[in-house]
């Protein structure tokens, strides 16, 4: 499985970073290379294995499904770039 | 008299509660060794006045004669970790001016035994790398050098400036996270002690996550007993973190007996590696005598999936990291990119997280990304996970066969120069974690103890892996590892 420009390009663009078009080369070549390593799993015979979802065997704790927090509004706002009127503020949405 | 900041934690405790000195002199003598160290790169933010408060309320409560054993000891913290109003930036851009509003579960364990934070440590961008090189505050640099030659050398990474620290006698214990070797490889580069425990022992409650279901919180320290003293103070059980385990913590310190006879150590043949330096095979099997004279015994042990276990964890880790760091985005915390007439939201977003991240979290996030989209998420994504499981019962398979602990080298070389790996492709950079991340694909608990210098005098380190859940046991043997290696040097001032 070898990575183009493109695909980089659309890989990129899923993960919301910005490359620019020069550095697209690099980035696919690196990808392969890394790719490339991870083949390896393919030795591997997996059958009938089941994919590990928890490294404890645990059951996820459930909680009574209450109000046990909040009314935080000022903390919650206190590290945002852009905060107004107790809302956090970002370019228009919907035109 | 030794420099109070050369002190161990025990030591300290012992010397807090006969009233031979206190916190706020400990405490002096860290900031003032941490204000002529700054060549060293490891203490990123400092929390003089905070350190000062913390410690002043320690010398009461150890005045009022109940106090805890991490009591009025002054240590660093991970820039990882979460600290209520003091800079908290896991060594990101794109955290820049970042203070919580809260507190991480394992800081406030540690405050709550009465601990004093120094200030916060350098480490690798997100915790990704191996050198402490992708930090955004710079290298954090290794006290020891190669003998007489002046190269600045890596203090491994990701936990590089907690590891510096610990070395260099700034503080006398410090956190670390690991999660694919982050404790243990910077610890055998530094010669110290560092364990990472079984997985669900430390609450991962706002510790910057970087791949949830591998991340752990663990002490760095100058001997396996303070190990002991300070990991018990950062574990228990906390329901903000769904996966923290609901067991009672053992007094660790008091399972360090140093007894290990009848022991079973095993040896996994598959740790041996093509091209490993000889100085590595040497302290593996002096560290294997040193046990089978304390009285274990010592059994050949076959770990098959072991080869795979880097390609799967570099399927696994950047998957969680792509999802986890996709909180990134300008909107509720950190950087955000000026955007240009005309550009909306995903423009932002775009710009701010090329802004923010490095190259190799860019890397990691976008590999993460491309194994789980679509058309590639079984073939990657679910292949790792299903070598995941066959590694873990690798594991289980050789502990019911009766094997308690696991002895394997800590790290593949001893610390390498900073910028010698600049040129090497990132999958070299990665074998850096080869007989580290398998533990941490398992769940199971590590530790890293130093036992030797190489022939240009750095130290090197070996691994014990324990059971699940038996930290007090792994610690134990470690003790008796530490005993027999008697390894005492210490790096000479340069800074």
């Amino acid at each position: 499985m070898s990575i183009d420009t493109q695909t980089a390009a659309k890989v990129a663009k899923l993960a919301r970073i910005r490359v620019e078009d020069e550095d697209l080369p690099a980035l696919a070549q690196e990808f392969n290379d890394i790719l490339g390593f991870i083949e390896q799993l393919n030795e591997v015979d997996v059958e009938g294995v089941e994919p590990m979802t928890s490294v404890t065997p645990m059951r996820l704790p459930r909680r009574q499904d209450v109000v046990n927090d909040g009314d935080q509004q000022q903390k919650v706002l206190a590290n945002a770039p852009d905060a107004r009127e107790g809302f956090f503020a970002v370019p228009k949405v919907v035109e | 008299m030794t420099d109070l900041n050369s002190l161990t934690i025990a030591e300290a405790r012992d010397k807090l509660r006969s009233g031979e000195t206190s916190s706020i002199e400990l405490t002096e003598a860290c900031l003032s060794k941490i204000e002529g160290a700054g060549a060293l790169g490891a203490f990123v933010h400092h929390t003089p006045k905070l350190a000062r408060e913390q410690a002043k309320a320690a010398d009461a409560r150890i005045a009022g004669g109940d106090a805890p054993a991490m009591c009025g000891i002054p240590l660093g913290i991970k820039d990882l970790f979460c600290t209520k109003g003091v800079a908290s930036q896991a060594g990101s851009a794109i955290l820049d001016g970042f203070t919580p509003e809260y507190e991480s579960t394992v800081s406030q364990n540690l405050f709550d035994a009465g601990s004093v934070m120094l200030g916060k440590l350098n480490m690798d961008e997100f915790a990704m790398g191996s050198s402490n090189e992708t930090s955004v505050y710079g290298n954090a640099v290794n006290p020891w050098r190669r003998g007489n030659d002046d190269a600045a050398l890596t203090p491994g990474g990701s936990s590089g400036g907690s590891a510096s620290a610990v070395a260099a006698d700034l503080c006398l214990g410090a956190t670390g996270t690991d999660t694919g070797g982050s404790i243990r490889q910077p610890a055998a580069f530094v010669g110290i002690t560092g364990i990472k425990p079984t997985y669900g022992r430390c609450s991962r409650w706002g510790i910057v996550a970087f791949a949830s279901s591998l991340d752990q919180a663990g002490p760095m320290t100058k001997s396996v007993r303070d190990a002991a003293i300070m990991l018990e103070a950062m574990c228990g059980h906390d329901p903000k973190d769904s996966t923290s385990a609901d067991i009672p913590v053992p007094d660790f310190e008091a399972m360090l007996t140093g007894d290990v006879r009848g022991k079973v150590i095993g040896i996994p043949q598959e740790y041996r590696m093509d091209g490993m330096p000889e100085e590595i095979e040497t302290l593996w099997r002096d560290g294997t005598a040193m046990l089978r004279d304390a009285g274990a015994e010592i059994r050949d042990i076959t770990l098959p999936h072991t080869k795979y276990a880097l390609p799967a964890y570099y399927v696994i880790a950047p998957a969680e990291a792509s999802s986890n760091l996709a909180r990134y985005d300008g909107v509720r915390y950190g950087h955000r990119a000026a955007l240009s007439q005309g550009e909306g939201i995903t423009e932002m977003y775009e710009k701010t997280r090329a802004e923010g991240f490095g190259p190799e979290v860019k890397r990691r996030v976008m590999i993460g990304t491309y194994v789980l989209s679509a058309g590639f998420y079984d073939a990657y994504y679910n292949r790792a996970r299903r070598v995941r499981a066959l590694i873990k019962k690798d594991f289980e398979d050789v502990f019911a066969d009766g094997i308690d602990a696991i002895l394997t080298p800590a790290t593949p070389s001893a610390a390498f120069g900073l910028g010698e790996m600049a040129n090497a492709d990132p999958v070299q950079m990665y074998l850096n974690d080869v007989f580290t991340v398998t533990v941490n694909l398992a769940g199971l608990p590590g530790i890293s103890v130093p036992a030797g210098l190489d022939k240009q005098g750095l130290p090197l380190g070996l691994q014990l892996i324990g059971r699940p859940w038996e930290e007090g046991d792994l610690l134990n043997t470690a003790y008796a590892l530490e005993s027999a290696a008697g390894f005492v040097a210490k790096p000479a001032k340069w800074w």
